[in-house]
């Protein structure tokens, strides 16, 4: 646990030369959730952050040699009256190339928490993954199902002890739990905010004109679910990394459910439509 | 042939003990007694005070200790392996705070403290020498009272007692918790010390209570005027038993 570390109480129990042998599965950790023993191997004798400092995207970057790693996607969610709305597109970039216009990019971690993925697919789709984990081991240990803050700063902790190495992820965490409707974004450099509405990736601010314009608290579910739409389209006719199907999930007080999935083109036709 | 097999925690003996655990099982028996009940909107914990000598000063021994605004334990046995263990505790509620963003549940707890003993007794070092009362408010509201032993083991209680005379007290519980008797938040108190004044040779002076509510924060109880009331209540009892047998 941080506090533990801080305090250097954990000195007392490395001292276990039992326990320093045994696999991780072996070792009494119930109460580490990942942070405190890095999942991920890392290169020994190169400190990653040093190493990949002149090559990312900063000032002290050299210039004309960096690494640009763009979010390229949409993704957005908003808290209203009755839950929340979540909707992304479906579209996976690898620089000008479309590797497929049917990505999921919405994890279903429990039948209460969903979490968008937006940034590096790869980097995306593991740490999601290992936060399902997390959260059904913390369901089998507690018997009760993991709170939406807990879960959204157990990816933050997790994400934040590879910062400056090169990780791209941009996610939501969305959840019912008992304090309510919870909606966090994560993002790699361990940032975490709570807040009533979000939108990341390369067509995000196509998606916030259009949210912003229609938004209001006190939304309609028909209503809600056609903004969450339309923000989406918006953003993928614009932006070229964006496309593919808008999908769509409300989050209500008994779970999560998939409105829908269309594709743009006939979303497209539908919209045209309407403005005749 | 107990001898040949309690040297070391890490050996069973042939019928199937753990020797080192049993005899810190018989290190809390020495201790002073203390004794928990669960109410409806109210947790006590009660502990026999050891009493001091005449130059010490009374406040520097606690036996009651907050974890957290809502938990709080008492413990039998060694004082020094408490304190170890109150220290993790304590660290742990807050590290809980910091990562969950929510108040540790009671069973959380205990369950952190009976982790940690299981450590020491399955790495071959002592076990504690200590069982633990710990009581509280879980974030829903429901009050609770769990009670730890050396071997590492937790059990939810609605009234237990540990200590010297433990037996005795649990007894006495066994008879006298009824859903009538913890109706009020008094009446659990009551009957925290009169459960106490079995065992305790002095009366009040040598009781110190600790009190929870929902949503309070740890309070230590003023008894005086309770025990009064109480032995009030035990005079009448026995006048009107003594008129009863003359009628």
């Amino acid at each position: 646990m941080a506090l533990l570390d801080v305090c250097g109480i954990s000195d007392w129990v490395k001292e276990d030369t039992f326990s320093s042998q045994k696999a991780s599965v072996d070792r009494v950790n119930h109460f580490n959730f990942a942070a405190l023993e890095p999942e991920l191997a890392v290169p020994i004798g190169v400190d990653p952050a040093e190493f990949l400092k002149p090559f990312t995207d900063c000032e002290d970057g050299v210039e004309g040699v960096t690494i640009k790693l763009k979010h390229g996607t949409t993704t957005l969610a908003f808290k209203f009256q009755h839950g929340v709305m979540v909707a992304v597109d479906s579209r996976a970039s690898a620089g000008s190339y479309v590797d497929t216009q049917l990505f999921k990019k919405v994890i279903e971690i429990n039948p209460y928490l969903l979490g968008t993925m937006s940034g590096s697919a790869a980097d995306c789709v593991y740490w999601e993954r290992l936060l399902a984990k997390e959260c059904r081991i913390y369901k089998l240990r507690n018997k009760e199902r993991i709170s939406v803050s807990a879960a959204s700063k157990l990816l933050a902790n997790m994400v934040a002890n590879y910062r400056g190495m090169g990780l791209s992820m941009g996610t939501m965490i969305c959840g019912w739990d008992k304090k309510g409707p919870g909606l966090y974004y994560v993002d790699d450099n361990g940032l975490r905010l709570s807040g009533n509405m979000f939108s990341t990736g390369s067509g995000n601010s196509y998606a916030y004109g259009v949210m912003d314009s229609g938004y209001r608290y006190d939304l309609t579910v028909p209503e809600a679910y056609d903004l969450a739409q339309r923000a989406i389209f918006h953003a993928t006719h614009r932006d070229a990394y964006s496309g593919g199907t808008v999908n769509m999930y409300h989050m209500q007080e008994t779970g999560w459910i998939k409105v829908s999935q269309e594709d743009v083109g006939e979303l497209y036709h539908r919209f045209a439509a309407e403005k005749k | 042939m107990a001898a040949r097999y309690d040297r070391a925690i890490t050996v069973f003996s042939p019928d199937g003990h753990l020797f080192q655990v049993e005899y810190a099982q018989e290190a809390v028996k020495k201790g002073s007694t203390a004794v928990g009940i669960r109410g409806k909107d109210i947790v006590v914990l009660g502990v026999e005070k050891k009493s001091v000598a005449k130059l010490q000063e009374e406040r520097t021994v606690r036996k009651i200790c907050a974890l957290d605004e809502h938990v709080c334990m008492a413990f039998a046995g060694l004082t020094a392996d408490a304190r170890i263990v109150i220290n993790r505790a304590r660290v742990e509620c807050q590290s809980h705070r910091l990562t969950v963003e929510d108040p540790v549940t009671v069973e959380y707890i205990t369950r952190y403290i009976f982790t940690n003993r299981l450590k020491y007794t399955h790495n071959g070092r002592r076990p504690f020498g200590i069982s633990a009362l710990i009581v509280g408010f879980d974030y829903d509201g429901t009050p609770r009272l769990y009670q730890t032993d050396p071997s590492g083991t937790y059990h939810a209680w609605k009234a237990n007692a540990i200590g010297r005379s433990a037996k005795t007290v649990r007894e006495f519980l066994e008879k006298n918790y009824t859903d009538e008797a913890i109706a009020s938040d008094n009446d659990a108190i009551k009957l925290a010390i009169k459960a106490l004044l079995e065992v305790v040779q002095s009366g009040g002076k040598n009781i110190e209570l600790a009190v929870i509510r929902r949503n309070q924060p740890l309070k230590s109880k003023e008894i005086e005027t309770l025990v009064a009331e109480i032995e009030k209540e035990k005079e009448e009892e026995a006048e009107k038993k003594k008129q009863k047998k003359s009628s």
